[in-house]
Formats: structure tokens, C-alpha cells, sequence
């Protein structure tokens, strides 16, 4: 077979227009193998940088949800399903969930739910609403939950009783020791700015 | 006149000689040492399933009691091989059911197995005693159950990290109470619960029982009852290591381990209460193999364990451990022989643990018989891999995984391209390594200068261009496997390098600049390789032919092109015309 003759030429990569999936897919992705001829870092550097980028929604929107928002390179770090599958997470109760009780003024009986279901405050609020059969409203930070007949309060670990939304909900998910879902007429105290 | 040899006095020296590669030699002797040691040849092994077809194997070797096949290739296990590419087991159970009544062993790895598979085993192989399934899929319990209850002799049932679709743990119980052969049954990867008191009565009646390994289920209240019916355990894994605190737990299990006086491997150790690590103390000193990568525990609790197990020759751990952890290990263990440090939260880019490259240098200096490393970190230095290769000549396999690709020298910025040559440099054995880190075209030059023993290469965002490819393949005398996937390599070092594909087992490319062309050229070119282009964006015809292509995987074989491609693989043809795309 003819040899050919290996000479150092530089790649014209806008030409190939190498991709990794189907076309309009992830700019982070294009980034990756377009940056991989520049003394540059990968992948998942620039694409915090991608992030951060974003507009405010999005990053409101990330802040409350589950943390999977990194962007990841398939298959990066080289690491077996496997052992990704397999490994116990850090947290202890993260086997067990993360079980607090509920009370609600005039019921009966408590309740008991896992937080590590809910994505963030909306969809606990609407579980709440759904399990109690009321309406909790809308969360403001200057109103607490005015002008709704409830408002869902909780006790930390320093024992204090304290308004569900006001920190992050990550914040919120590791402090949350039990959930008391108070009257509105009392709740109102709460609410007010001191 | 030619002296001959009896047949039956060299078919008896042939029964000493074991290895593939002296057998394989002696058949290239002449014709008639070829006849004999075919007739006597009792294992073989098929690195790829694809490189021979079940006849050809069948037609040269009639009397095989032993077959270890493998099929998918290794990025497999990062999700780079997409669904459905193969490496289908049940045509080759099909043609062994037939041609091989006398089957005593399968070791299948990364290749799809049925039900149906297991099943014919079950049914077809009177004398099967060892079935070894390492990653492989495509099965449940249920074919497991055909298995454990008509394979009269099982001697190992091994499932290494398979993914079975789990229907329930019954499958356990179909051992008839007549089984007593087992020496070895590896169930780690189950998820459902199997019937305690099914394993607890096949454990007892199986007096040659050597290695055990538990799944998560099983719960450590129970593993007293398991270890006292087995005390001769050589190998065991555990299952959850957390039970409720009750005050005989602990000491149950601490004579439950002092019992076992042969103990040498210890896995599993998922969802670690450290407060029960203590009962494996009185064992420490026997061990030579600790598997700790699933345990959440922290450095001080590591420590405690390691600083006892002065006769170990192999640990893995997750980066828990820190660079303290590794110190201790450097100091303590000195018939070290491989380390893997796995990391414990790797999408995370900022150090979560301090393990650095320091801990690598100092297991390194410590243990002179370290020979395998497999080592997860943040953050290397040239410095560092010098030292390491000066501490650490006789590396075998070395497989450095910086979680940031293209991360360089932390300290100069500069690439690691220093750093591997004096790996490859100096470790004149080295068989196996694995790069990452910022790295250009010329630690490839020095791969290719002095990695004469390198037989696997994995490489991933690296180099500059075709030189970077074009030096591995012209100067690696003796690669087999090499792996690339986000480099900037291209056709020209392909094409110039084409004869060298057939010396090796395979080649894999994925999101490098190859283009179609290329590929066809190649397929004209190489008649004795398949040049497999996998491209899920549709037929490559599609596209202009300098378009790179996804995927390639090229691997040498005497079977032609195979016939059970999916329809994103299109295997290069003869005649460099439209390829061969089956479905």
C-alpha cells in the first residue's frame, strides 16, 4: 500500500463540523470537541461557564431543584454504571429518606412525609395542600403567606419555629426537623416583618 | 530418516502446557504438532467474539471443556457503545450445545446473555461446573433458577457486576439439596433478597465453599449464621454492613470472623455502620485482598482497618481514604502489590477529600512491590509522575484518571507530557496505561519511543493532531488494544498505519476527526479487518465523505463481516463500495 506521508498540519475543525449527537444538540457538547485544538480546558469548565451565563430564571429555577444541573461529558469521568449505581451516597439518612412528621392544627392525627421526594418548595407546598385538603397560598418574603387561611411553619434544629420558605431548600431539607401547618389567624404573627 | 515423535507422548507433555500463547506457539510448528495439539487443547480463550465465528473454533478444537469469550469493547462500560451493538452469546451456546456435550466452563465478559442462553446450558452441558459473567446482560433470575437447579456439578456461579433484570431472589432456592459442589458464588450485583434460610442450608452443604460474595440484602445480623456454617471461607463479600444496635450484634460477628481462619478477601461493606468494623480486626493480618470502593467510611475508620492488614497485596478504596490514609498504607503494607483509588463524589470539581497526588508518591515510595494502579484524582504534577516512575520501575499497568479533563500540571500549567514519558520511560514493563490531563502530541512521541510492552493504551482528550496517533501506531511493537475517544486524530495516521491494524486485537475512535472516506479506504484496503462505522445520525452516504464519522471500531477477524449489526453500524467493504449496512 502507498505510504502517505505524515506532515504536521493543523486541523480546519469548522469544516468537519464535528459533533457528538444529532445536530442542534447541546452547545456544551460542540464545545467540547471544537475546544479540543486549543490549549484550553474542557468540557465541563466551560460549561459553568455556559451556566453562569444563563439568564436569572434558569438559575432560580436550578437553585431549587435537584442538583444534577452540571453539565457532564458522556462517559466522564471513566467510571462503570456499576460502580455509579452501587455507591451508598454520604448522607446516613439518605438510604432511609428523610422522614418528618406533620402536624396540622385541629387534626386529629400527624402525618409523616420525605422530603427528599419533593423537588423544591412548590411541589411540597402542593403535597401538602393535596394531603391536608387546603390551600396554603403563595410564598412572598414580605408577607409570609398572607391572605391565605394557612401557612406551613416548621421547627428547626435549634428547636425555633420558623416560616417554610424563607432559606434555600436545600438549607431547609438538612434543618427541617417537623412541619406544623398553622392557622392563618395565628400564622399571622409570623408573617409580619419585625 | 525423519525421528519421529510418538503422538501420545507429545499429547502428554502438551497436558503440562497451559498457557494460549505456548499452545499457540507449539501449533505453529509444524502440521502434525498443529493436528495433535488441536485434538488436546482443553480451554480456549476469544478476546473478541467477533474475531472468530463459533464454527472455526469448533472446526479446529473438537475436544474444548473451557471457553472464555469476550464481546463488547471496554468503553462499553462508560455508555460510549450505544444499544444494541452486539456481542450476542447465544449463537455460540447454540453451536457448543452441539458440538460440545462435555462443557465444563464459561467466562463471558461484556457480552449479551439470554435467558434462553442460560437455559441451554442448563439443559445442553451434563458435566458444567463454572459459569462466569462478568458485566455481561440480557438475563434475569429466571434464567438463573435453570442454572441452579440442572446443573448438577456446579462449581462456581459467578456474576461479577452483571446487570440481570432481578425478578425475585426465589431463583436461589431451585439448588436442589443435593448440590453440595459449590466452591465459589458471587451474587453481589443482585438486587432482590434472596431466601435466607435457602442460602443459609446450600452453604452448609457445601463443605468446598471458598468464595462467597453477598448481596446488599443480605443483612449483617445474618452474617454470623453464614460464616459459622462456613468457616473455611477464603474469599468473602458482605452484604449491608449496618445493622440496629443491640449488643450481642457486635460480638456475634467478631467470633463469627475469628472463626474464619482462612479469610483472605473481603468485599462489599455497602452502607457501613463504622462502629462494626472492628469484627473484621481479628482477620486484618491475613488478608491479602481488601475491597472497601463501596464504603462510605472516613479516613480515621480506613486507617484503623489498613494499619492491620500488614500481608495485603491489593486494595481498593474511594478517595475517603485522603493522602493521610495512603501514607499509613505506604508504611504499613509493604507487600502492596495494586491500589485503586475510586472517587467518592466524581462530578464534583472542586476537592471534596484531601487525596492528592501526594498519596500516590508516598504508596509509591513505600511499597516496592506495587506493580498495578488505577488512581482517581484532581489534580498531578510532572513532578509527581516522575517520582512515581522513579519509585515504581516495575509497573505493570498504570491507569491515572484527573476528573477535569485536560487539566495540566497544577503547579506549572504546562502539560503532562513529561510526567507519562517518565512513566513509560522507566517502567519498561508497563502493559497497561491509561492517560489524561492536558497532554500534546509529544508524550505520544515518548510512548511511542519507549513503550515496547504496552499492549492496551487509553486515551481520551489528548494530542494535537495525526503525529499523536501516527507515533503510538508506528511505535508500540506491542499493542493490542488501543482506545481513543475526544482527540484530534485523523485519517492520515490511520491510513498510514493500516498494517499495523491487523497486529492488533482492535481499535476504537470515537469523536476524533476520521473521516468516511477514510473509512472506506480502509475497508478496501484491510480485508482481513472489519472497519465498523457507528453513527447514530444516519447512513454516513448521507453525509459529504470528509465528514468525520462518530464512532469506529476496528478489529481484525478470520469471520468476514458480521450479521447481526444494528442499524447504525455500517461495515466497510471490499470493494470501497456502498457498505454493508444489515439490519
Amino acid at each position: 500500500m502507498e505510504s502517505i506521508r505524515i506532515e504536521e498540519t493543523g486541523l480546519n475543525l469548522e469544516a468537519t463540523e464535528l459533533r457528538l449527537g444529532l445536530p442542534g444538540r447541546d452547545k456544551i457538547e460542540k464545545e467540547t470537541i471544537s475546544s479540543f485544538n486549543k490549549n484550553k480546558r474542557a468540557a465541563p469548565k466551560s460549561a459553568e461557564d455556559d451556566e453562569s451565563k444563563a439568564n436569572d430564571d434558569i438559575k432560580h429555577h436550578h437553585h431549587e431543584a435537584a442538583p444534577a444541573a452540571k453539565a457532564q461529558v458522556i462517559g466522564w469521568p471513566p467510571i462503570r454504571s456499576y460502580r455509579k449505581n452501587n455507591f451508598a451516597p454520604k448522607k446516613a439518612e439518605a438510604e432511609y429518606g428523610n422522614y418528618v412528621k406533620v402536624s396540622m392544627d385541629g387534626a386529629p392525627y400527624l402525618r409523616k412525609i420525605d422530603l427528599k421526594v419533593y423537588n423544591g418548595y412548590t411541589d411540597l407546598l402542593k403535597a401538602l395542600e393535596n394531603m391536608f385538603k387546603l390551600s396554603i397560598g403563595e410564598y412572598s418574603e414580605r408577607e409570609g403567606y398572607k391572605g391565605s387561611e394557612h401557612a406551613p411553619t416548621y421547627e428547626d434544629k435549634d428547636g425555633d419555629l420558623m416560616l417554610v420558605g424563607d432559606v434555600p431548600w436545600d438549607m431547609f431539607m438538612s434543618t427541617c426537623k417537623r412541619l406544623r401547618i398553622m392557622k392563618g389567624s395565628e400564622a399571622r404573627g409570623l408573617g409580619c416583618a419585625v | 530418516m525423519a525421528y519421529s515423535f510418538p503422538e501420545e507422548v507429545l499429547e502428554y507433555v502438551l497436558s503440562f502446557i497451559k498457557s494460549d500463547k505456548d499452545r499457540n506457539a507449539v501449533s505453529l510448528v509444524c502440521k502434525s504438532w498443529y493436528e495433535i495439539e488441536r485434538w488436546c487443547r482443553k480451554r480456549v480463550f476469544i478476546g473478541n467474539c467477533y474475531a472468530v465465528s463459533p464454527m472455526i473454533m469448533i472446526r479446529r478444537f473438537p475436544e474444548i471443556r473451557s471457553v472464555e469469550i469476550k464481546g463488547k469493547p471496554h468503553f462499553a462500560d462508560f455508555n460510549l457503545v450505544p444499544e444494541g451493538w452486539g456481542g450476542y452469546f447465544y449463537p455460540w451456546v447454540i453451536a457448543m450445545s452441539k458440538a460440545y456435550p462435555m462443557l465444563e466452563a464459561i467466562r463471558l465478559k461484556r457480552m449479551v446473555v439470554s435467558d434462553e442462553c442460560l437455559e441451554m446450558i442448563a439443559k445442553s452441558f451434563k458435566n458444567f461446573r463454572v459459569l462466569v459473567l462478568s458485566s455481561c446482560e440480557g438475563f434475569s433470575t429466571d434464567g438463573l433458577a435453570s442454572i441452579a437447579a440442572n446443573c448438577r456439578n456446579l462449581r462456581e456461579l459467578d456474576l461479577r457486576e452483571s446487570e440481570v433484570e432481578d425478578l425475585s431472589g426465589h431463583w436461589l432456592s431451585h439448588f436442589p439439596d443435593t448440590c453440595t459442589s459449590l466452591v465459589s458464588l458471587n451474587i453481589a450485583c443482585l438486587g432482590s433478597e434472596v431466601c435466607f434460610s435457602s442460602l443459609e442450608r446450600l452453604v452448609s452443604r457445601c463443605p468446598n465453599l471458598r468464595k462467597l460474595q453477598l448481596n446488599r440484602t443480605v443483612p449483617l445480623e445474618k452474617l454470623p449464621n453464614l460464616l459459622c456454617r462456613a468457616p473455611q471461607l477464603v474469599e468473602l463479600g458482605t452484604g449491608a454492613y449496618s445493622a440496629e444496635l443491640r449488643p450481642e450484634s457486635l460480638s456475634n460477628l467478631v467470633n463469627a470472623f475469628t472463626g474464619c481462619k482462612k479469610l483472605k478477601a473481603l468485599s462489599g461493606f455497602w452502607d457501613v455502620v463504622p462502629l462494626y468494623l472492628p469484627a473484621i480486626y481479628p482477620v486484618c493480618c491475613g488478608l491479602t485482598s481488601l475491597n472497601l470502593s463501596y464504603a462510605n467510611i472516613q479516613s480515621p475508620d480506613i486507617i484503623k482497618l489498613v494499619s492491620q492488614c500488614q500481608n495485603l497485596q491489593r486494595l481498593w478504596v474511594l478517595d475517603y481514604i485522603e493522602d493521610s490514609g495512603l501514607d499509613v498504607l505506604a508504611s504499613c503494607c509493604k507487600n502492596l502489590e495494586e491500589l485503586r483509588v475510586f472517587p467518592s463524589d466524581p462530578y464534583e470539581l472542586e476537592p471534596n477529600v484531601p487525596l492528592t497526588e501526594q498519596g500516590l508518591v508516598s504508596v509509591s515510595e513505600g511499597c516496592p512491590k506495587l506493580h498495578s494502579v488505577l488512581f482517581f484524582c484532581r489534580r498531578m504534577s510532572n513532578a509527581a509522575l516522575v517520582t512515581i516512575a522513579r519509585n515504581s520501575p516495575n509497573l505493570i499497568r498504570f491507569r491515572l484518571c484527573i476528573l477535569e479533563a485536560r487539566a495540566p500540571d497544577y503547579l506549572t500549567n504546562e502539560p503532562l507530557d513529561a510526567g507519562f514519558g517518565a512513566i513509560v520511560e522507566n517502567c519498561r514493563k508497563l502493559r497497561r496505561l491509561s492517560l489524561s490531563g492536558f497532554l500534546t502530541d509529544r508524550v505520544f512521541e515518548y510512548i511511542g519511543k519507549h513503550a515496547k510492552k504496552l499492549e492496551m493504551l487509553s486515551i481520551a482528550f489528548a494530542g494535537d493532531g495525526d503525529m499523536g496517533l501516527h507515533h503510538v501506531l508506528s511505535g508500540c511493537d506491542s499493542l493490542r488494544k488501543l482506545e481513543i475517544r475526544d482527540s484530534p486524530f485523523g485519517d492520515q495516521a490511520l491510513l498510514a498505519n493500516a498494517a499495523k491494524l491487523e497486529t492488533m486485537r482492535s481499535l476504537w475512535m470515537s469523536s476524533c476527526s476520521v473521516s468516511y472516506g477514510a473509512c472506506k479506504l480502509l475497508g478496501q484496503k484491510l480485508r482481513r479487518l472489519n472497519i465498523e462505522v457507528i453513527d447514530e445520525r444516519g447512513t454516513p452516504e448521507s453525509r459529504p465523505e470528509s465528514c468525520p464519522i462518530e464512532k469506529i471500531y476496528i478489529y481484525r477477524t478470520l469471520s468476514g463481516p458480521r450479521f447481526d449489526t444494528p442499524n447504525f453500524i455500517w461495515t466497510m467493504d471490499e470493494e470501497g463500495n456502498s457498505p454493508l449496512g444489515i439490519a
